[in-house]
């Protein structure tokens, strides 16, 4: 056991830049974001966006598909790049199913009401 | 929601008219009023059906050996006698429900004859078994025939609750489209969402207040053991709110109430949020900064009318609402360091800060982004705007 006081430790010790290793700092970027979006009557659209690169989206469309028992979509946008696009309303059953799969809670969100 | 609750009910219904069943069961309604109903009688009705009640409590048991003890006065082993004393006890009053289960069931052909004639000339214990018999049948009888008026009666109900029902869900919904039904999306699976990032619930009724509780008289402070820590803790504080009860009080007062917002429909598409003003005047946000962050998150457009209400486009319900401005309160409008609702807006070079009023503390807030839009309806539609 030590004792911290006697640590050397110099307080006033030039750190650098706290936010220097994250590039994108204040940017929604790095979020990925679950939107749901009203059709005509109790239908809903529910839209995934801003999956990191390293996952397959069509595998993962083909996952959510099989899981949900809904169809699905991958639709390429210009400004969003591909988004996973699913019937009905799975904002819980996509959160549950990302997190469960070692994705941080903390990058996900969920919109809508 | 609304259409669970006739599903709720029977079983809410009959349960309250059996407890009135065995209320009124134990003497029954041509029980011989003249006699008196045996004391230990009640302890069964009121247990339930249970009629073998046997040796009830170690307690009880102690204290019937004991009466027994007192009346035989005979000083044999006390074990002996406490299991027993029962059986005793019943030999001489004749009034112990022991064995009653055993003895019906074996006796209830004899005494079925006797039902219809008063018993009188009938010894005590025939009595009390004829009784038990009685509570049975009857019992069985009743259940029988409330189980039908019961039914009947909650099917009646449940029709006219459907009429009422399907009364104004048809009056609105025969105005425009064909292929919309009455039916709302419902926000019941909304439950099941995160709901500690929306923060304390500014809709909440004010009105549950922590009490000071009492201090100085606890039951540990005598006893010699070491105390555990909250026990201590509870203790402290209750010193201290007795001590400054203007810590209670402000802590208290502080929470932060808004009007919950009013939600109509207009025809069968929109919905019409009416008190948009009056809510953004609470929070100190502008209209259009409240209102841009409720089509982003809703994913919908919109307009506000000429009384200054905000037309949304789609079937809103208050409850969905609700959450949505939760979440743009925790946002752009709770100070994150010191969780106060008093701060200001600003814009400064396309940026948003957020200045606390109470701790002065400052800082960015995200820019209102809406996300990814599907195309949702005709294209041909969409293609003009």
């Amino acid at each position: 056991m030590s004792v911290q006081n006697l640590n050397t430790f110099d307080p006033f010790a030039d750190e650098g830049d706290p936010l220097a290793e994250s590039a994108d700092v204040g940017s929604t970027s790095d979020y990925i974001h679950i939107r749901i979006q009203q059709r005509n009557g109790r239908k809903t659209l529910t839209t995934l966006q801003g999956l990191p690169k390293q996952y397959d989206q069509k595998k993962l469309l083909k996952a959510f598909k099989k899981e949900f028992a809904c169809n699905g979509t991958l639709v390429d946008d210009e400004k969003m790049g591909q988004v996973i696009q699913l019937q009905g309303d799975q904002r819980a059953k996509i959160s549950a199913f990302l997190v469960e799969n070692g994705l941080d809670k903390s990058t996900i969100k969920v919109h809508g009401f | 929601m609304a259409s669970e609750e006739p599903l709720f009910d029977p079983s809410l219904k009959k349960r309250k008219k059996k407890k009135v069943d065995f209320i009124e069961d134990p003497l029954g309604a041509d029980a011989d009023p003249t006699k008196p109903a045996p004391e230990t009688i009640d302890s069964t009705t009121i247990n339930g059906e249970a009629v073998d009640l046997g040796p009830t409590t170690a307690h009880e048991r102690m204290a019937q050996s004991g009466e027994a003890k007192s009346e035989k006065k005979d000083k044999e082993d006390e074990d002996f006698k406490a299991m027993f004393g029962d059986m005793k006890k019943k030999k001489k009053k004749k009034e112990i429900p022991l064995d009653f289960g055993d003895d019906s069931g074996t006796s209830t052909p004899l005494k079925t004859g006797e039902d219809g004639v008063p018993a009188e000339a009938a010894t005590i214990t025939a009595d009390d078994l004829d009784f038990s018999d009685m509570k049975k049948k009857k019992k069985s009888k009743k259940k029988a025939n409330f189980d039908l008026d019961a039914f009947e009666k909650e099917l009646n109900e449940s029709k006219a609750e459907d009429a009422a029902k399907s009364k104004p869900a048809k009056a609105e919904g025969g105005d425009e489209d064909e292929d919309e039904d009455g039916l709302e999306p419902d926000g019941s699976h909304l439950d099941n969402l995160d709901e500690s990032e929306l923060g304390e619930d500014p809709f909440a009724q004010p009105g549950d207040v922590p009490v000071g509780v009492d201090s100085g008289n606890e039951p540990w402070l005598k006893s010699d053991r070491d105390y555990t820590y909250p026990e201590l803790l509870h203790r402290f504080y209750a010193l201290l709110h007795a001590a400054n009860p203007s810590l209670l009080s402000t802590a208290s007062k502080k929470r932060y109430t808004i009007a919950p917002p009013q939600l109509f429909r207009e025809g069968n598409k929109k919905s019409i949020f009416a008190n948009v003003g009056d809510i953004c005047k609470k929070m100190h946000r502008q209209p259009e900064h409240v209102i841009q962050y409720l089509f982003a998150e809703m994913g919908t457009t919109g307009s506000v009318d000429g009384a200054g209400r905000l037309v949304i486009k789609g079937r809103f319900q208050q409850k969905q609402i609700e959450n949505v401005l939760r979440r743009y309160m925790v946002e752009y409008v709770t100070c994150k360091t010191c969780k106060s609702p008093d701060t200001l807006l600003t814009k400064e070079n396309r940026i948003f800060f957020m200045a606390c009023e109470s701790c002065g503390s400052r800082r960015s807030v995200n820019a209102i982004k809406s996300g990814f839009q599907a195309q949702v309806g005709k294209r041909s539609r969409n293609k003009t705007g």
